[in-house]
């Protein structure tokens, strides 16, 4: 009987990412759990159900436990965990926020990120990005959700200094999103020819 | 590119956005009640209007939120955006 290997999307991508230089680094995040949380109103009590303060400036993000805890919207989040399993994470935040009239679904196969590291980033993203990636107004625990190319994404800021990002994007653009983002580092490689 | 301001997330540009149609449409209090002619005004029949004009927009590429807007329709000028709970605003 086939053994039924798990693959990650961007796996023939490697190699070529491994060819960037420091000021354009992009590494593949391994898969984490992702829950995505929709709840009405967000009070007090939500935090000790959860044991995190879901964000309700729109565009920040939050560290949670063992991950992120992302705005998507005002009755929206993504909640991951790098701890815990899907069905695990799932079941804890729907037990969480059930009693206080929202739902959680497992959307960890939906998107896969992309953390990009480097001084160059910033002039990456913003071949196609439009939104204003200054560290100014978009340092740490910023977010948005935007396109980049011709693919929608959550765009998640690390650092006060606007050289590392996270890249979330669906599963199924992420090898669109890989060659688009390899073309837009050309002109930040040491080899022109790669 | 035009820049809409999502009442959410701020301005961004006019490709991230969906249109709507007009707002303000109320549904029938006693839809059972329409004649067809009604019906058929309900669902199909809006103002084309020259000037201001409050309508719907959808932020898909972003909140995924819909929200109101006035927009001149001569000029493609947003002259204000609003949330859905919130009422028409006036504009001079």
């Amino acid at each position: 009987m086939a053994e039924l290997l798990r693959t990650h999307p961007l796996e023939a991508w490697t190699s070529a990412f491994e060819r960037l230089p420091d000021t354009v680094r992009i590494t593949v995040e391994p898969f984490v759990a992702t829950v995505d949380v929709r709840l009405g109103a967000v009070g007090p009590e939500v935090r000790t159900h959860l044991g995190v303060d879901l964000p309700t400036a729109p565009n920040t993000w939050v560290p949670a436990d063992a991950g992120r805890a992302v705005w998507l919207g005002p009755d929206e989040w993504l909640l991951s965990s790098t701890t815990e399993t899907p069905e695990e994470l799932e079941a804890r935040v729907r037990a969480a926020v059930l009693p206080l009239g929202g739902s959680a679904t497992d959307v960890s196969a939906q998107r896969i990120g992309l953390r990009l590291t480097g001084a160059r980033v910033r002039d990456v993203l913003a071949k196609g990005c439009s939104i204003d990636l200054h560290p100014r107004v978009f340092g740490r625990g910023s977010s948005a959700q935007t396109s980049l190319g011709q693919a929608g994404v959550v765009l998640l800021a690390l650092s006060d200094a606007g050289d590392d990002h996270v890249v979330l994007v669906r599963s199924s653009f992420a090898g669109y999103l890989a060659d688009w983002l390899l073309d837009a580092a050309l002109e930040f490689t040491t080899t022109p020819d790669r | 590119m035009q820049l809409i301001p999502c009442p959410w997330c701020g301005p961004r540009e006019e490709a991230e956005f969906h249109y709507g149609g007009q707002a303000h449409v109320p549904y029938p209090d006693d839809p059972a009640a329409l004649s067809d002619e009604e019906w058929a005004h309900y669902v199909f029949f809006r103002d084309n209007t020259k000037g201001r004009f409050a309508e719907r927009w959808n932020h898909n590429a972003g909140c995924r939120r819909w929200f109101n807007a006035v927009r001149d329709t001569t000029t493609y000028r947003f002259e204000s955006v609003y949330r859905l709970d919130h009422p028409k605003p006036v504009t001079p």
